[in-house]
């Protein structure tokens, strides 16, 4: 099942591409000290606004500090920051899932209201709201991103776990004593899987769309941290005086955030054939 | 209808807590805010309780939603003008902007996604399928930063900021219209799919009605429930989603508003802000919800 299944993934040439990229820029991410030519954060106001030199391969900002080296330095907070709130968003969602799957009547019913709530509030709405509870900053991304994430989670795996719990090997499992956790943990949580994993792999591109959005409007990782999402929320200026300082953050984002959901498209059909 | 607005008023008290719990959930202490870092204790005292906050908590979100419900929202803690009529200053820019992306969306969508289903699995599906799955992953801040140096900086035809005319609008609605028709191409291109090989319309073509009409007048009917129902989501959300590209172009809408109120922690235009946009979000889909039996009659039943 499982080498059928990698099969499969292989056979998807986007898919296998994308994660090739998204395999390099974690690379490019945990090596950022020894690749980047300068200090990300080295302040060099006589050469601000630079195009392309190279000393500067991909210009300097408004206050002088290196394109490349802050996009590579970039990267670690970009992947950082998603995979922190979708890793969150994941446990806290697959908890509730199956805490709805398995309790049904009130819980479900109330986990059904508050999931429906938190889609009644457009994304980028929500998150404003999340980051004006907690204030502008690293942890209220994750945060925000997390709620935006978790209904979707949880969704997925109440949907997966309410088919499994009926199963009969569930049943016999109840039957001879096993306790509520053991069974969901270990007979009604391997059959949701395959949607929660390939869910996941997807929302990493979400999130960082999400996150680099926030810190564009000011909302998220503070000044001077590199994050491409910020590296942007100076891009008019960039835009008259060095247009690659701009387009560079830019195409890393959506090639980062489109090789997470080419990547999440084919586990999808590669742990599910049925779809 | 009545199942519609059943699911629609619990849904909108569940938002009005949420709003009525973002005050709550600043750190800190929202009166000491309010007055500012300087102010007296007696000062802080008498803003506690002229905003209420020295009532019960039950007591405060009654009171909250009984203003609201009158259109009262309360007053900017940094300009002191009344929120709603900041609101009611910004929304039109806001609102004028989403209305006109969701009509580009719906025309450049429902073209794409027709041309695609039709030649389905032959190049031009495959280009515009392309297309559409980059539109989603592309940031739309950075798009808007691209079309504008193309189309200000270097060319040099349309204005980069501010939004006075026609004019300014052209870049902002290209660029949100045509990242929300990626996701109506989708969706157009998937509904026909699903009825291009059924009977009704075999049996046009060999009655001898040209392609066109068959696809115009019998199959993309088909398409229009699921169509109002992804307009209204998108158009929902472009109503905060339009915040990225309002920054872009310093369009004055909601979205900006709310951004540097959450800066100046300004909690009642916060407030006001999330609570007009999420109602008229839950609205907007509730009438979507509503037409459906309209546009489809199987599902008046």
């Amino acid at each position: 099942m499982r080498r059928e299944a990698r099969t499969r993934f292989l056979a998807n040439r986007a898919a296998v591409a994308g994660a090739v990229l998204l395999a390099a820029v974690a690379t490019a991410a945990v090596f950022a000290p020894w690749l980047a030519p300068h200090d990300p954060l080295a302040i060099d106001l006589a050469n601000n606004f630079q195009g392309s030199t190279w000393a500067h391969p991909l210009g300097t900002d408004h206050l002088g500090r290196d394109t490349l080296s802050r996009l590579l330095y970039g990267a670690r907070v970009s992947l950082l920051l998603a995979g922190l709130s979708v890793g969150s968003a994941l446990v806290l969602g697959v908890a509730t899932g199956l805490a709805a799957a398995w309790h049904r009547g009130w819980v479900d019913a109330a986990f059904v209201r508050v999931v429906d709530v938190l889609l009644a509030f457009p994304d980028m709405l929500l998150a404003i709201a999340m980051v004006a509870m907690l204030g502008p900053g690293n942890v209220s991304t994750v945060v925000a991103v997390s709620v935006l994430a978790l209904p979707n989670f949880a969704r997925v795996t109440r949907a997966s776990a309410l088919a499994a719990v009926s199963r009969e090997y569930v049943l016999a499992s109840r039957a001879a004593g096993a306790s509520t956790t053991w069974m969901l943990v270990r007979h009604v949580l391997p059959m949701c899987l395959s949607p929660i994993v390939a869910q996941a792999t997807a929302m990493l591109g979400t999130a960082i769309l999400l996150a680099s959005g926030l810190s564009f409007l000011g909302l998220g990782v503070q000044p001077p941290a590199a994050e491409w999402g910020a590296m942007l929320s100076r891009g008019r200026d960039l835009i008259r005086t060095a247009p690659i300082g701009a387009f560079a953050p830019g195409m890393a984002i959506t090639l980062v955030a489109l090789s997470f959901s080419l990547a999440g498209d084919g586990l999808r059909d590669a742990l599910d054939p049925k779809n | 209808m009545a199942a519609a607005l059943g699911r629609t008023v619990p849904v909108l008290v569940g938002v009005s807590v949420v709003v009525f719990l973002i005050v709550h959930a600043i750190p800190g202490d929202p009166a000491v805010i309010a007055a500012g870092l300087e102010a007296s204790p007696e000062t802080v005292e008498r803003i506690r309780h002229d905003l209420g906050l020295d009532r019960p908590l039950p007591e405060q979100f009654v009171t909250f939603i009984a203003r609201a419900a009158q259109g009262e929202l309360g007053t900017s803690i940094r300009t002191g003008s009344p929120v709603a009529q900041e609101i009611a200053a910004r929304l039109p820019f806001t609102v004028r902007l989403a209305f006109w992306s969701i009509l580009v969306a719906a025309v450049v969508g429902v073209l794409a996604g027709t041309v695609s289903a039709v030649r389905h699995n032959r190049a031009i599906d495959h280009a515009v399928m392309s297309i559409t799955l980059l539109a989603v992953s592309t940031p739309s801040y950075w798009v808007a930063l691209m079309l504008m140096l193309v189309f200000s900086v270097w060319l040099g035809l349309l204005p980069a900021i501010g939004g006075g005319t026609p004019a300014h609008y052209v870049l902002p609605v290209a660029t949100l219209g045509l990242q929300s028709a990626g996701q109506v191409a989708r969706m157009t291109r998937a509904a026909l799919l699903d009825v291009l090989g059924e009977d009704y319309l075999r049996t046009a073509r060999a009655k001898g009605v040209s392609e066109v009409r068959v696809i115009a007048r019998h199959a993309l009917g088909n398409v229009l429930v699921p169509l109002s129902a992804i307009l209204g989501l998108r158009f929902g959300g472009l109503l905060a989603g339009t915040v990225l590209v309002e920054s872009v172009f310093a369009i004055p809408g909601v979205g900006r508003m709310m951004v540097d109120a959450v800066i100046a922690r300004d909690f009642p235009m916060i407030q006001g802000g999330v609570l007009v946009v999420a109602t008229m979000y839950v609205a907007v889909n509730a009438v979507t919800d509503a037409i459906a039996p309209v546009l489809d009659p199987r599902l008046r039943a």
